[in-house]
């Protein structure tokens, strides 16, 4: 239709990035260059204090070791991370992700206490989807206020975040309900193929969340949303059902995060399951390179920082650190990393290298 | 460049010597010259119109002004002394006070506590409350103003809170006083009320810099204005001695003569048994858009012509369901349509353009790929992605009619050139197939080759059967391409016109017509 205009000469050479930067601006210009080092960084630091840290053995058909239980125990706030980063994409958060897990974990707990037959497999199926099922509704919950009301997210969230720990807590009666079903607690303590069940299903649902944001056209209309509202709005983009959606994923996810808590704790406590668990959620998002303000988000990247929250916390205990001054430690590690992350930091790393800032000039 | 300076004729009997002298002021953003030699004389107890179209340069000398844009060269002379400000807080110490057309106060203060924001009276360590009020009360009663000083700011009118903020500008005893387009968004009664106040100010001896774009309120109430054009200053001259003619034409800048050779296009009056693909009836919403009929048909391309402000950008919005009419009906295809947001008017085949093209138009961290391919998606749903086979077809379709450089499908949006991305946009909507093409300022900030290029795509998508509604600053350019040509003056339709031997005077002399004469005007073209 428009064949009178000239079309493009065919210059091959132009369809590529403008001749590819150096091997050196690729490393230091990709954004989990400083994670991933803080990470080497973190496991030196353990394998001096520990020189067996890294050790892996084979027992029982089973991996043991620390490295196993890093990635076990960083399945909860892998998957609350997970959607947690959907949500900042569209420049919103989800403060109730903590209290979501804190009612899905009350809600498989006191379904497996009140079945009759409390150690079956078919219990703990049908109390885990009964229990994600709750956390669908409360994701619909919180997308209803932000998307439809146009409350700002972080106070929306904040109505959960405080309810929903009240809500835990009459499920299960203000009672710590213990569990006694093997099923369950496989979830969190089993392996498969050797690895742990917990980081399986974890590792499970990035990969899934992955196939759904890139695969579908999800992920482009969710980053379109978050960059630019505006101009998604004139281009007929429904910004309405992309943050409802996004909202109700992240419920899901914190629903299984609580879950796994359970599960490995074989028990429930409204008032400590999923406690804070936001802050480290979002902490790897943002470590993962997914910015506050939305757009762009990188779910290799909450992998990632999800990883180094998990061995941060790992690290501690191994190399002595006394107790009290455990948040300390965690906090310096954070700013540190957020700080060679920062655009002002890596502008100063690249003055050094001037064909650097002429490709990203253009 | 003609610098015509004559004497003021102030109307009170202040120092004759002006309050700020600008000279010569060039400000340069990378290789882009903002302001090039360019002077303001400012005298005490003046209201000072700074004529221009988009820009001219209006805002960036305004913000050389205050201190928020540092200049490159010249002088600024502040009563006799030379000055150059380098924040707005050094500017208003000062005594030069800028009002924006967004209010930067707290709405949920009050009255009084925004007026006195950050020298509130003291008593016992606290705030002083009563007398807060009390000399808030004052202020806003020599001003003529009657709002209650203890009432909360958010909840009063747009209106009122506008006068606030020129009190609490008058308060911290201003010299001069800058109002950025302050009626943009007052009715008829709002902006006497403004008016009032500003000759009350103007008596009082206040330098007073008024930017608008109504060509009726610079008549009602400024002295002497200037005008400036593509970051040059073309005059200074006195309101009463310029006719309004004169002043487009100083804006706009063509001598009529020339434009009048220009003038080309071929005509085409509605066949009335045709069906209309969209026709409005009394569309309207307050404060954008007063009661507006148009009819588009296939095939047709109708130009929008008037200055800025005139409705022309609200009449496209409107018609988009980008904002919501208050009154009025949509028949698409003669069948009653109900366009509540862009998503209706998409799936009605509308497609728009805005003239802001990086807050509304890109999304600049995204691929030049996904921009294009937006539109079409948001149809479709996030469920169904469009096939990787036909995206490739699609993308490398239009890179290649439109000639987008680069031409790469993975280059970011935000790192093409104006021209380019402006080409983006357009295949976005182009992919989505639309009967009704809307375009508002396709072709401005963008390179001679680009513009081209846009304008023959807009001619050839009509010849097709299209119907584009096209809006632009530039009355060549809609002469050129329109078929028929809506004028927009005052937020409403003064005239439709079919394009047989019309010249750019033509539409000049009906944009700069008084009020009182459109009514004839639009009578005889109905």
């Amino acid at each position: 239709m428009t064949d009178t205009l000239a079309p493009a000469p065919p210059t091959p050479g132009a369809r590529k990035a403008p001749a590819g930067p150096s091997r050196w601006a690729r490393v230091t210009g990709h954004p989990l260059l400083y994670p991933l080092l803080a990470m080497v960084v973190l496991l030196i630091i353990n394998v001096i204090a520990t020189p067996t840290f890294l050790n892996v053995r084979v027992q029982d058909g089973h991996l043991f070791g620390s490295p196993i239980d890093i990635i076990r125990n960083s399945a909860p706030v892998l998957l609350v991370a997970l959607g947690m980063t959907l949500v900042i994409a569209t420049r919103g958060i989800d403060l109730s992700v903590g209290a979501v897990a804190a009612i899905a974990g009350a809600v498989a707990c006191t379904r497996i206490v009140a079945a009759p037959d409390e150690g079956a497999l078919v219990t703990a199926v049908m109390a885990v989807t009964l229990a994600l099922a709750v956390c669908v509704l409360l994701g619909v919950w919180n997308g209803f206020l932000v998307s439809v009301l146009g409350i700002q997210p972080i106070i929306a969230t904040l109505v959960l975040m405080v309810a929903g720990r009240g809500l835990a807590m009459l499920i299960t009666d203000g009672q710590i309900t213990t569990v006694n079903n093997p099923a369950f607690s496989k979830l969190a303590s089993g392996y498969l193929f050797g690895l742990p069940i917990a980081f399986l299903v974890a590792l499970g649902m990035v990969g899934l969340t992955a196939l759904l944001t890139r695969r579908t056209a999800l992920g482009m209309l969710i980053e379109a949303v978050g960059i630019n509202p505006a101009a998604s709005r004139l281009a007929g983009v429904r910004a309405r059902t992309i943050t409802w959606t996004v909202y109700t994923f992240a419920a899901v996810c914190a629903g299984l995060a609580g879950v796994i808590i359970a599960a490995n704790t074989r028990s429930v406590n409204a008032n400590s399951l999923g406690l804070w668990i936001e802050l480290d959620a979002i902490l790897a998002v943002v470590i993962g390179g997914t910015a506050l303000t939305g757009g762009r988000f990188s779910l290799a990247g909450t992998l990632v920082g999800a990883l180094l929250i998990a061995t941060l916390a790992r690290t501690i205990p191994n190399i002595g650190i006394p107790s009290e001054a455990n948040y300390l430690f965690k906090a310096v590690v954070v700013v540190a990393v957020c700080v060679v992350q920062s655009p002002r930091a890596r502008a100063a790393l690249r003055v050094r290298r001037p064909s650097v800032t002429k490709v990203e000039a253009r | 460049m003609t610098q015509t300076y004559q004497e003021p004729l102030v109307t009170s009997h202040h120092a004759s010597a002006p309050v700020i002298e600008m000279l010569d002021i060039s400000i340069t953003f990378g290789n882009v010259h903002a302001l090039d030699q360019v002077s303001l004389r400012l005298y005490p107890g003046e209201v000072h119109a700074l004529m221009g179209e988009n820009g001219a340069g209006k805002s960036t000398l305004i913000k050389a002004l205050t201190g928020v844009y540092s200049i490159d060269a010249g002088t600024i002379t502040v009563g006799g002394q030379r000055h150059e400000f380098h924040s707005p807080s050094a500017a208003q110490a000062a005594g030069i006070s800028t009002v924006y057309q967004e209010i930067n106060l707290v709405p949920n203060l009050t009255v009084a506590e925004n007026m006195l924001l950050g020298r509130e009276p003291r008593r016992f360590g606290g705030i002083h409350v009563r007398e807060m009020n009390r000399r808030a009360q004052q202020t806003l009663r020599a001003l003529g103003l009657d709002i209650d000083p203890a009432s909360v700011l958010g909840e009063h009118p747009i209106a009122v809170q506008q006068l606030v903020a020129i009190a609490r500008a008058v308060d911290v005893d201003a010299r001069v006083l800058i109002l950025d387009e302050p009626t943009s968004s007052l009715d008829g009664d709002e902006v006497e009320k403004l008016f009032d106040v500003l000759r009350r100010l103007r008596a009082d001896g206040v330098a007073i810099v008024f930017v608008s774009h109504f060509l009726d309120q610079i008549y009602e109430i400024a002295d002497r204005m200037t005008i400036l054009r593509n970051g040059t200053l073309i005059e200074e001259r006195m309101v009463a001695d310029t006719p309004r003619l004169e002043l487009v034409q100083l804006m706009i800048g063509r001598e009529l003569e020339e434009l009048d050779r220009l003038g080309r296009g071929s005509g085409s009056v509605p066949d009335p048994s045709r069906v209309p693909v969209l026709e409005v009836v009394g569309l309207s919403r307050k404060g954008a858009l007063e009661a507006t009929d148009l009819s588009l048909y296939d095939g047709e391309v109708v130009g929008v012509a008037g200055l800025l402000g005139s409705g022309r950008t609200e009449l496209a919005r409107l018609l988009f369901g980008a904002d919501s009419a208050d009154h009025g009906e949509i028949a698409i295809r003669s069948t009653r349509r109900r366009l509540r947001s862009p998503r209706h008017a998409i799936d009605r085949k509308l497609a728009f353009t805005s003239e802001d093209r990086k807050a509304e138009g890109i999304v600049g961290d995204l691929t030049v790929a996904d921009n294009m391919l937006l539109a079409l998606q948001a149809s479709r749903g996030w469920l169904r992605p469009i096939p990787q086979s036909v995206r490739t077809r699609l993308v490398q379709q239009y890179m290649e009619a439109l000639n987008i450089r680069p031409a790469d499908p993975q280059a970011l949006m935000r790192n093409l050139s104006g021209g380019n991305q402006q080409k983006v946009l357009l295949a976005r909507w182009l992919i989505t197939d639309p009967h009704v093409l809307i375009l508002d300022e396709p072709t401005r900030g963008i390179d001679i080759g680009a513009k081209a290029q846009i304008q023959s795509l807009v001619a050839e998508l009509a010849s097709k059967g299209m119907s584009v509604v096209f809006i632009s600053a530039e009355l060549e350019e809609v002469l050129r391409l329109s078929h028929r040509m809506v004028v927009m003056r005052d937020r409403r339709k003064i005239a439709e016109l079919s394009n047989d031997d019309v010249r750019v005077g033509d539409l000049l002399r009906i944009i700069a017509t008084e009020a009182t004469d459109v009514e004839q005007e639009g009578s005889s073209d109905d």
